[in-house]
């Protein structure tokens, strides 16, 4: 199986990672080339088999609705590149 | 000094031969002086010497616990309070972390002393530490070659003698692989041994913390300290935590060790497999029982590895947008700019190949024949080691298909680099515990043994290497120079 140029344009996009278009054509090489691997598993019947999320198989614990973190806002947004009045900046969405 | 174990240097904070604050002082200068080997990303000397005069204090006050003073390094994953921890990439090279690992707060609670944070793959993901934004670490038993990865650094301060023992990450062989290639001792324990809180995660349902040491002892000491239950990780195993170095010198007659045909098929380097072969005889001569067994569900551990750590990958990462915290690119046009373009001047290539193939196999028309089809051919293969571990106590094979290959060697050619993974991360689907212990060398370059146990059966594991320790010096050996 193999990817185009205009596929990994495509999952590029939806994952939100620039790429530059020189090195298009190599991502679409090497991710044909895994792709190829991962296609040895077609011949393995799986027919029936639950699959496996974690090695463990245990169930979702909980706890008690208590609160077990502080605000701390601030601290954290000592982290951020640009913030004002407690929220965090980006570009204009809506004009 | 630095050639002693964590038990012997235990020892000599206690009668006054040392003290803690000269202990971290002979690492720093020992780290100044082989800098060139690249395996730390950050020192911390000012906050090690703070922490190790309070060890003083505390020694001297009696009852510490046997790792105060010791001078210990992390990789640099493990998010630490106020200090850089940048897990390997641009994007978080400016990332001051606001809380400590669990894993962090353990080892501060037992009066380790921290000397720094280690080298790594970005994020994680690679085998050689040649994705880390801050360049490769160099092997300290051949500068050519590489150290390995994703623990790279770890691996080569610990072979070095740049840190007494380090911490380091598994997820699809990153302890194990390291520790083969610079000939320590390596152990990944069973998933959710130890907590992932404040661990930077690549793929979650592999991730697991583990020990880079010199021995299997000291292995059981640092594990002491890393295992346990932690409500802050909801993948954290609720089990009572043994005392790792109890059994450590049990004897081994009667133990029954499963060699996997697959794991020494013609495929293996001849050189490594007769190493390994010279080891099993030890283990014949100390009475284990060796049984030839077969696992025909390993050939498919890499496709499933590399479907599910990718998806994996794919989603974790999505957390890095350039708002919140980490790198930023300059100048956004719009919001979708700033995203694409922080994740994409700020990942490196390997992070992006493998986000871009995890998204993939994630989305919509493939989600079933990629992702759903490798779960659940990780279940047979969680079946196939379970049967196995029936049948025999622990299973023996290879690290890694060669010993440490040369720098850039393998850089242009993922697939390669992924193949290699072949013994290590069928372990991980599995969540098996495993380690990789040094039983010779090639061409003066370290071979490895990998010992796979049953889950939270660490203990025996560490008994198993410990005792195979105490009849060979392989662990003992340091790289000419050091």
């Amino acid at each position: 199986m193999s990817l185009l140029t205009d596929d990994v344009k495509k999952i590029a996009h939806l994952a939100r990672v620039g790429i530059n278009e020189e090195n298009v054509a190599s991502y679409a090489q090497d991710l044909s080339a895994m792709l190829d691997l991962m296609v040895q598993m077609e011949e393995l019947n799986t027919d029936g088999v639950i699959p496996m999320s974690h090695p463990l198989d245990p169930t979702q614990r909980l706890r008690p609705d208590k609160i077990t973190e502080t605000n701390q806002r601030d601290k954290f947004q000592t982290l951020a590149s640009q913030t004002e009045a407690g929220l965090y900046l980006v570009p204009k969405v809506l004009d | 000094m630095h050639n002693k174990t964590i038990t012997e240097l235990a020892q000599s904070l206690r009668a006054n031969d040392i003290s803690s604050v000269e202990l971290t002082q002979i690492y720093f200068d020992r780290i100044k002086q082989y800098g060139s080997l690249n395996s730390y990303i950050t020192v911390t000397e000012k906050q090690a010497l703070a922490d190790a005069h309070a060890a003083d204090k505390r020694l001297k006050a009696g009852n510490a616990p046997i790792l105060t003073g010791i001078p210990l390094a992390q990789k640099d994953i493990f998010c630490t309070e106020g200090i850089k921890t940048s897990c390997g990439s641009k994007m978080l090279d400016n990332f001051i972390a606001p809380y400590n690992a669990t894993v962090i707060e353990k080892f501060n609670a037992a009066g380790a002393v921290m000397l720094g944070k280690l080298n790594m793959d970005e994020f994680a993901m690679g085998s050689s530490n040649e994705t880390s934004f801050y360049g490769h670490v160099q092997n300290p038993w051949d500068n050519n070659t590489v150290a390995g990865g994703s623990s790279g650094g770890s691996a080569a301060a610990v072979a070095a003698r740049l840190a007494v023992a380090t911490t380091g990450t598994d997820t699809g062989g990153s302890i194990r692989q390291p520790a083969s290639f610079c000939g320590i001792t390596g152990l990944k324990p069973t998933y959710g041994r130890v907590s992932r809180y404040g661990m930077i995660a690549y793929a979650s349902s592999l991730d697991q913390g583990g020990t880079m040491t010199r021995s299997a002892e000291d292995s059981a000491i640092l594990l002491q300290v890393m295992a346990g239950f932690d409500e802050k990780d909801s993948t954290s195993a609720n089990k009572i935590v043994p005392d790792y170095s109890k059994n450590l010198n049990q004897s081994l007659k009667g133990l029954k060790i499963g060699l996997p045909k697959e794991f020494f098929s013609e495929d293996l380097n001849v050189d490594i497999a007769a190493t390994l072969l010279a080891a099993i005889d030890e283990y014949k001569k100390l009475g284990a029982e060796i049984k030839e067994i077969s696992m025909p569900m390993l050939k498919y551990a890499i496709p499933a590895y590399y479907v599910i750590a990718s998806a994996e990958c794919s989603a974790n990462l999505s957390r890095f947008d350039g708002v919140r915290y980490g790198y930023r690119c300059d100048n956004p046009e719009d919001l979708n700019d700033l995203y694409t373009r922080s994740r994409g001047e700020a990942f490196g290539a390997e992070v992006k190949r493998r986000i871009l193939m995890g998204t993939y196999a994630l989305s919509a028309g493939y989600y079933d024949a990629y992702y759903i089809k490798a779960q659940k051919t990780r279940r047979l293969i969680a079946e196939d080691f379970k049967k196995t571990l029936n049948e025999v106590d622990v299973l023996m094979g290879p690290v890694t298909p060669s010993t440490a290959f040369g720098i850039g060697e393998k850089t242009n050619d993922p697939i390669q680099m992924y193949l290699a993974d072949i013994y290590t991360i069928a372990i991980n689907l599995a969540g098996l515990p495993a380690m990789s212990i040094p039983t010779g060398f090639i061409d003066k370059k370290p071979v490895g043994l990998q010992i796979i146990g049953n889950y939270f059966e660490e203990a025996q594991l560490l008994n198993v290497a410990h005792q195979y320790q105490q009849v060979t010096d392989w662990h003992q050996q340091i790289p000419k120079g050091y």
